[in-house]
């Protein structure tokens, strides 16, 4: 499954590590819940660390520890759960979160775009998007009516 | 009214090409009709019992004479010859051909219009009082403010994915036209102490299986600051709005179970944070560029004469002419209900003709209300003989508005595929019953209200009389509901009973209606003498010699 991070392919130097998995060495990306079990021991790896937040999970929860994370993961249970947008929105507005966000699981072509625009810098793609289709995604539409954490200019700005 | 700058058009034109690779997509195979669906359902697409059917967005009601047009031809051109007005004040065709429905985009984009966000999990067209910018009672013309969160809510990157649908209403009037308190939220334009106009907010009211009036969630809430307080309930709707049951998903549930202190309380933390991070301020001068949009037409100096009250004429002006806030002007209903027809339709020759009829009256816009029917906002009180005339014979001046005959009502089990009964049939034969006018003058104000499924798009549960389709063991049964209202003193209408049969309904309408004669007070309203007497001297009536068999 390719990854898209900054809107080219790139390599994932992430290993997901399951929950009952030993760590392998380098950047893990780990459950919330294995990063609350294991949280000392985890920060302490002279590693690159990232955490998986499920729909139901906000990233509120995670507190000053998002500044010692690289990546956070929003997993799609299903593209019609929308809670995710706003998680993103919240990482990089409100909780001013600068590392990578990264959209896995069942989300859609037509998603990607506003997941761009809510703040997602990376994407594990689904197998029906290659690269083409998900540069194609971004290119749809020129304009954005409202604000959101991309900081594009809105069509009320460029009224001037 | 609004006129789309380069940035409009271009947002639509695109939408447009983004659907065409959707339905390119969908036609491919490459997306299952369950990835399409909401991506559809976005464009106002749905999937109906017999075909299609398109639902295209007429923001806060507003048409011009060019766009009735435009809809007469795609009515000719890709549906059956006619369209429906549905209760939100939008447009509906019910056999658009899937591979069709991007050519059809395309033809709307070239009036400005479009079908974005008329359904789908997201925030739905933008709807207002459709007396807007006319009204003798109105602050301010509330439809800036329709414009301004239509175009925030359009393709909106967060709320694209709510648990549910989002409506939203805006009204600037001490009478309520719009439904106010039915809807996930709305916006009452209000003037507080020191004179400030700002903005009351509502949220979590709805119909559905669970009826709810909504609350006040912001009392005043400053003009640049609408934007940011609507995102902060959006987000906490979000978040925390439920998605494990289809049928507890709309706000109206989250509101209610969390009650109105923890309502307000997090939705102030989240407009704060939202205020403090000072990105959604909408400065004055994009209002007042909107709001330049909308800039009532240039009056004559007239003064208000006696108008007629003889003959036709005079009924028609008598029930279906408002006053107007400008002298010498008027507000006239076009009732879409004709006795025996189908609420809110019209047929192609019907709108290509009230377009000539405001070309040759000098009359830029048009109105879809909530109620199904077309309002022309400002008539010359001198024209109104004329205008009934080109009315009459076009087949569209029935003069019922709100009376018993002038019906909401959903398309039911002939159209739809939620229904669990056929709903037109029996507005139909009320019609009938009722359609002596002496008789429905009489009776006064009483609205119907009528529903085929528990989903309630005919707002049974607001009507004077609500009438509920259910199906038992595939029979079609008609449940009684009295005392609703959608307006400003609005009220869930009450269950009578167990429901009437297909032939009985229409009787036991009758005999309520009958009650309310003879027990009525001077000046009192159905509403009002429901509201004094209860359910009981009604219901004693209402199910006739029924009341001694088996029910």
């Amino acid at each position: 499954m390719p990854l898209i991070r900054n809107g080219a392919v790139a390599e994932d130097t992430y290993v997901t590590v399951a929950d009952d998995a030993a760590l392998p060495d380098g950047a893990v990306i780990v459950s919330l819940k294995r990063f609350r079990a294991e949280r000392s021991d985890l920060l302490a790896r002279n590693h690159a660390l990232g955490v998986v937040l499920t729909s139901d999970q906000s990233p509120e929860t995670l507190g000053p520890d998002l500044d010692r994370l690289s990546v956070v993961v929003l997993e799609f249970p299903k593209f019609r759960d929308g809670r995710p947008f706003s998680w993103a929105r919240l990482l990089r507005t409100r909780l001013k979160f600068t590392g990578e966000i990264r959209a896995r699981g069942d989300f859609l072509y037509d998603q990607i775009a506003y997941l761009k625009r809510v703040g997602v810098d990376a994407f594990e793609l689904p197998p029906a998007i290659t690269p083409e289709l998900f540069a194609r995604a971004l290119s749809e539409m020129t304009n954005v009516y409202q604000p959101s954490a991309d900081g594009r200019e809105t069509i009320s700005a460029l009224r001037g | 009214m609004y006129r789309y700058d380069e940035f409009d058009a271009r947002f639509v034109r695109e939408r447009t090409e983004q659907f065409r690779f959707q339905v390119e997509r969908r036609l491919k195979g490459e997306l299952t009709e369950d990835q399409f669906k909401p991506l559809r359902l976005m464009n106002g697409l749905y999937l109906q019992l017999h075909a299609y059917m398109l639902r295209i967005a007429v923001p806060y009601g507003t048409l011009s004479a060019r766009q009735f047009r435009k809809l007469a031809e795609i009515a000719r051109k890709y549906d059956k010859g006619y369209g429906h007005f549905t209760t939100r004040q939008n447009m509906q065709f019910n056999w658009p051909a899937l591979k069709d429905v991007p050519d059809i985009l395309g033809e709307l984009a070239t009036v400005e219009m479009h079908c974005i966000q008329t359904s789908g999990n997201c925030i739905r067209n933008v709807t207002a009082d459709h007396f807007a910018g006319a009204a003798a009672d109105e602050i301010e013309d509330p439809r800036p403010v329709a414009e301004l969160i239509r175009q925030w809510s359009s393709l909106h990157p967060e709320f694209s994915f709510l648990p549910r649908k989002f409506k939203i209403a805006v009204i600037a009037a001490r009478e309520d036209r719009a439904a106010l308190r039915y809807h996930d939220a709305a916006v009452e334009i209000v003037k507080n102490a020191e004179g400030r106009t700002g903005y009351r907010v509502w949220v979590g009211g709805g119909m559905g299986r669970t009826p709810y009036l909504g609350y006040v969630v912001g009392d005043f809430v400053e003009k640049p600051d609408l934007l940011g307080f609507l995102e902060a309930i959006m987000r906490v709707y979000n978040e925390n709005g439920r998605r494990d049951n289809l049928f507890k998903a709309r706000i109206k549930i989250l509101a209610h179970s969390l009650g109105e202190t923890e309502m307000r309380e997090r939705v102030l933390r989240e407009f704060k944070e939202i205020k403090a991070a000072g990105y959604l301020q909408v400065p004055e001068a994009e209002r007042a560029r909107i709001a330049a949009y909308f800039a009532p037409p240039e009056f004559e100096t007239l003064t208000d004469e006696p108008l007629p009250t003889d003959g036709d004429l005079g009924r028609w002006i008598a029930n279906n002419v408002a006053p107007h806030k400008q002298p010498g002007y008027a507000i006239a209903t076009i009732s879409l209900k004709p006795i025996g027809g189908v609420p809110g339709d019209i047929n192609a020759d019907q709108l290509d003709g009230v377009a000539q009829l405001m070309d040759d009256f000098g009359l830029t816009e048009i109105r879809a209300s909530h109620e199904q029917n077309l309002v022309l906002p400002h008539v010359r009180q001198k024209d109104l003989p004329a205008v009934f005339a080109r009315l009459t014979a076009l087949g569209l001046a029935t003069p019922n508005a709100g009376l018993i005959t002038d019906i909401i009502c959903c398309p039911g089990l002939d159209y739809c595929d939620l229904a669990n009964a056929r709903s037109i049939p029996i507005a139909q034969e009320i019609a009938k019953r009722f359609a002596d006018l002496e008789r429905q003058e009489d009776i006064g104000e009483l609205k119907i209200k009528m529903s085929g499924c528990i989903n309630a798009c005919g707002h049974h549960h607001a009507g004077h009389i609500g009438i509920l389709g259910v199906d038992k063991k595939g029979v079609e049964y008609y449940q009684l509901l009295l005392g609703g209202s959608a307006a400003e003193d609005a009220s869930i209408g009450e269950i009578m009973g167990p429901g009437f049969g297909e032939h009985e309904i229409v009787d036991a309408v009758d005999r309520v209606v009958e009650a309310y004669r003879k027990l009525r007070q001077p000046g009192e309203r159905f509403l009002d003498t429901y509201r004094r007497l209860g359910m009981e001297p009604f219901k004693n009536v209402a199910y006739g010699e029924q009341l001694h068999a088996a029910h």
